[in-house]
């Protein structure tokens, strides 16, 4: 057992509040920056789980894609200032479709 | 997949030993499969209906936010918050399932506390202070979606592997040495009928030069 830290990216209105229970906040509204700053989130090894608005999520779900194998970090969405987007619960049910090969729990609701 | 081998006994032998622990393997894969299925499936459900509370404690807490910074200074907003006096940390860990390596995050209450607020409350608004004060109440059920959608993903990536393999063994590796194990037998077959059928015809032609030289010496 190692203690881990925990992280939060997104713009600034949806994860400053993480920042005073003691998480490490970074704020990026642009894919790019948000691109370059969760890179060194990950290589820094230091994190248990990054929080991610789900708007970045979206946009840069190829380099998540290549972090999904990993045991850490978690890579988590979270609602955006805006409200949800249902990305994360999209995210789930892709999950479910990866390993079934249908979604054959979930496909009932919305 | 046609596997290429001389038709000879010893090869029959490897091959069938091969197939042997191919369908040791693939009956194993199989077992692996399903019980990581009624894993992940549990795990799946689990995270969805975390997943769905959590979100909609988030969307609330934005609101609570929203109503914060409308309340108070934008600048004094980000002072009180930019200067946290506590360190979130959980311990992390990690859960042997079905082989596949989780992570397991044990979040310990104490090591945050109850006081989040590292701020003098005299510019700030209790709007915030409510804000907080939910968002350290979400804290435990937010790692814990942490750990569970992790895992979920990490499950599911090892399912999609081993069903793969399952299939690779079930489609291509077993039948293909079956075939080969086949061919092999009836060419063997072939070379001890064969064989039969020499010795037949070399002994009828002895007798015949056996019978032809009796009569000349006669």
């Amino acid at each position: 057992m190692t203690e881990m830290k925990l992280a939060a990216l997104g713009e600034q209105n949806a994860v400053l509040g993480l920042r005073a229970v003691g998480f490490d906040v970074e704020f990026a509204d642009q894919p790019e920056e948000a691109a370059h700053k969760l890179r060194r989130l990950v290589k820094s090894g230091e994190y248990a789980a990054i929080f991610l608005t789900e708007d970045l999520m979206e946009s840069l779900s190829d380099l998540i894609a290549e972090y999904r194998d990993l045991t850490l970090p978690a890579i988590i969405a979270i609602p955006t200032a805006a409200g949800t987007t249902g990305y994360g619960v999209a995210n789930i049910k892709k999950s479910v479709e990866r390993a079934v090969g249908a979604d054959i729990l979930f496909k009932e609701q919305r | 997949m046609e596997i290429r081998v001389n038709p000879t006994r010893m090869e029959l032998t490897k091959l069938k030993r091969r197939l042997t622990t191919a369908r040791r393997g693939h009956k194993l894969l199989k077992d692996k499969r399903d019980e990581l299925m009624k894993r992940f499936l549990a795990l799946a459900k689990e995270n969805m209906e975390l997943r769905t509370q959590v979100e909609a404690k988030l969307v609330e807490l934005n609101r609570h936010f929203a109503a914060a910074s409308a309340a108070t200074h934008p600048l004094i907003l980000k002072e009180a918050l930019c200067y946290p006096k506590v360190q979130a940390a959980v311990e992390v860990g990690t859960q042997n399932v079905m082989s596949v390596s989780v992570p397991e995050f044990r979040f310990d209450e104490k090591t945050i506390g109850d006081d989040v607020y590292a701020y003098g409350f005299a510019f700030t608004s209790s709007e915030l202070d409510r804000a907080l004060s939910f968002l350290r109440g979400l804290l435990p059920q937010l790692i814990y979606l942490a750990q569970a959608e992790k895992s979920a993903q990490l499950l599911a990536a090892e399912i999609e592997k081993t069903r793969r393999r399952v299939n690779a063994l079930e489609y291509v590796m077993i039948p293909g040495l079956e075939e080969k194990v086949k061919s092999i037998v009836m060419k063997l077959d072939e070379n001890e009928r064969a064989n039969n059928v020499r010795l037949m015809k070399v002994k009828d032609m002895m007798v015949a030069a056996s019978r032809e030289s009796r009569k000349n010496n006669l």
